[in-house]
């Protein structure tokens, strides 16, 4: 079974012998070293940020949790420095497909077209994907990352947070302009702010089993409903690195976890499953799941971010991904916060944005999940009609629901400037920009995320056409496409994808989200579109 | 209003009795079965979503103004 694939050592930190007046004072205090913490403390420190983050264990890898990372999360591990290593590491897959009975009914292919830098997902172990963002930390000397500091108390003050942290050595404080809490579904943090944490709470009970063996199953995404092998019930297969496949079976809701759970137990319907016996157990886990979310992700100083903030059915992969998008929002808007180059009420567009994300991933979640579990006769009765007519109708294959894998959110939010030219295509302002492949001026192949993150992963203004450039605000890059010295659309996919003519022009925010788009731009259109986006109106 | 309601059918008798003469000989719960699938088939040729919630919420008012019913009788 899993060991603890890394083991950290607890140090004694210098803030630990301070005390009263001259308690350690932080601009950053991050909760919780997970994806979520650690990416968030990735991107503060490449922003210039110092952040200390904290964690109450000593290792990581313990099972292999979430395995699925979107495209999105990919893009913005790119923009921290990782995303190769993950994808080198990760398996790489776009097709899933979808079995009833013994028979397919239909597959989907969730990134169909080519010329996109990164594939629709990889799947990876999270022990892989933290480790890597830990190796990331130690490149830099503005993460102070502190293994076995535990948080036991939090108090706000007018403009800071008194943090008392238990170590192995005993407790010290700490004093936070901001804390973020990333510490998972568990969150004490949001306890200690007296926040409830109230949702729907589904009865059936699932059974993860990650098995080692060699197979030649090609590496999709493979979804039973009622397949031979488990009656009555449904059923996933999918690869990961290393030889280890995730399986995932529906139990019955009064199955007993403890016997469930013992692989004696599990062993036989894994065998049903395979055909065989030939596979080792790394994890096995039974769980049951909530879809819940805050009611407000910042309380005073405390802003809530991943698990802690938001939980839902892990059909979809909607938890950690939705937790990334949570941290690359964040990150750019707190430090700005943190420099002054914007209000503090510019946070709140963090819970604005990322909580209309939390409600549409737990209503796509619990949408697949009800098609799975249904509760009462007749909704069984309507997915028994919808699994039968998709046998021979394409309308009743697409309402066939075996999760709804995620993708990132449009935002209806103040920072978007409205549209006031004619589109007829395109990401609209609070949408994420699409990728598209790209050469330099030496014909070298590139991508537009790339030109994104080589212009500094601030604001940028994407620009497409001969005329003469933009006059750009300060401190505002430039992607130019086309015209002398810019990049060259070899096959116009991106002028196909930003619905863009001569003098088009993005301005995308630093998470990479598009802020305002203009026919024509004007510097006084310009100047007006980067204040809203900076909360500065 | 999205939803039509005026009467659509040249021989509106010729559609209720298709519907009718679809469950005859079926069993209560195939008669549900066929009502299932055959919603979702409609639904979907109508395509409009709108359509739809104005379709439930016509059909729902006869569910719960038929059990009031009820309840006011057994008053």
């Amino acid at each position: 079974m899993a060991q603890a694939k890394t083991q950290f050592g607890y140090r004694r930190h210098p803030d630990q012998d301070r005390s009263g007046a001259s308690v350690a004072e932080h601009p950053v205090v991050i909760v919780g070293a997970g994806p979520v913490g650690l990416s968030l403390a990735i991107d503060l420190a490449q922003r210039g940020q110092r952040v200390v983050l904290l964690d109450d264990a000593d290792r990581i890898g313990e099972g292999s949790r979430a395995i699925c990372f979107s495209k999105r999360s990919l893009e913005f591990w790119d923009r921290l420095g990782v995303g190769d290593r993950m994808v080198d590491k990760g398996v790489v897959w776009s097709v899933g497909k979808i079995f009833h009975g013994a028979s397919q009914l239909y597959q989907f292919n969730l990134l169909p077209e080519e010329g996109h830098k990164r594939p629709a997902f990889i799947n990876l172990q999270q022990f892989y994907a933290e480790a890597y963002l830990v190796d990331r930390t130690a490149q830099l000397p503005e993460v102070d990352l502190r293994w076995r500091n535990k948080v036991t108390a939090l108090e706000q003050r007018n403009d800071r947070v008194a943090l008392t942290i238990a170590t192995p050595d005993g407790p010290y404080q700490m004093h936070a302009s901001f804390v973020v809490a990333c510490d998972g579904a568990r969150s004490s943090l949001r306890q200690m702010v007296g926040a409830e944490f109230a949702g729907q709470v589904f009865e059936d009970q699932f059974l993860i089993a990650d098995v080692k063996m060699t197979a030649e199953f090609p590496t999709e995404r493979w979804f039973w409903f009622d397949p031979p092998f488990h009656a009555g019930r449904s059923a996933l297969l999918h690869k990961q690195p290393d030889d280890i496949w995730r399986i995932d079976l529906q139990l019955n809701p009064d199955a007993d976890p403890a016997v469930e759970k013992q692989p004696a137990n599990v062993r036989p319907r894994i065998e049903r499953m395979l055909g065989h016996d030939k596979f080792d157990f790394e994890w096995i886990s039974l769980y049951k799941f909530q879809c819940r979310r805050m009611a407000k992700f910042l309380h005073g100083r405390v802003i809530f971010a991943g698990d802690s903030a938001h939980q839902v059915s892990p059909f979809g992969a909607r938890g950690a991904n939705s937790g990334l998008e949570d941290a690359e929002n964040l990150s750019w808007k707190l430090d700005r916060v943190l420099r002054g180059a914007s209000p503090e009420r510019l946070l709140e567009s963090y819970h604005i944005e990322r909580s209309a994300a939390a409600d549409e991933n737990i209503r796509e979640s619990t949408r697949s999940t009800d098609f799975m579990a249904p509760v009462t006769k007749q909704e069984a009765r309507l997915r028994q009609a919808v699994l039968s007519l998709a046998k021979e109708t394409e309308f009743g294959k697409r309402m066939v629901n075996g999760g709804r894998l995620s993708v990132p959110s449009v935002y209806d939010t103040p920072l978007s400037t409205e549209d006031r030219d004619e589109w007829r295509g395109g990401p609209r302002p609070g949408a994420s920009m699409p990728d598209a492949p790209m050469a330099d001026r030496n014909g070298g192949s590139t991508f537009l995320t790339d030109a994104f993150i080589k212009q500094g992963t601030r604001f940028a203004l994407l620009e497409f056409g001969n005329g003469a450039a933009a006059d750009v605000p300060e401190g505002v890059g430039a992607i130019r496409v086309g015209g002398d010295g810019g990049l060259v659309d070899p096959e116009g996919l991106a002028a196909k994808r930003y619905d863009a003519v001569s003098g088009t022009s993005y301005l995308l925010r630093p998470d990479g989200y598009v802020a305002a788009r203009f026919r024509k731009a004007s510097r006084p259109a310009l100047d007006a579109a980067l204040a809203r986006a900076s909360g500065l109106n | 209003m999205a939803l039509s309601t005026r009467s659509n059918f040249a021989k509106p008798d010729d559609a209720f009795r298709a519907v009718v003469e679809a469950h005859r000989g079926l069993s209560e719960a195939q008669s549900a079965d066929l009502d299932a699938a055959l919603v979702l088939v409609l639904a979907n040729h109508i395509g409009d979503i709108d359509v739809l919630h104005e379709a439930i919420a016509l059909a729902k008012r006869r569910v719960l103004d038929s059990s009031q019913q009820q309840q006011q009788q057994q008053q």
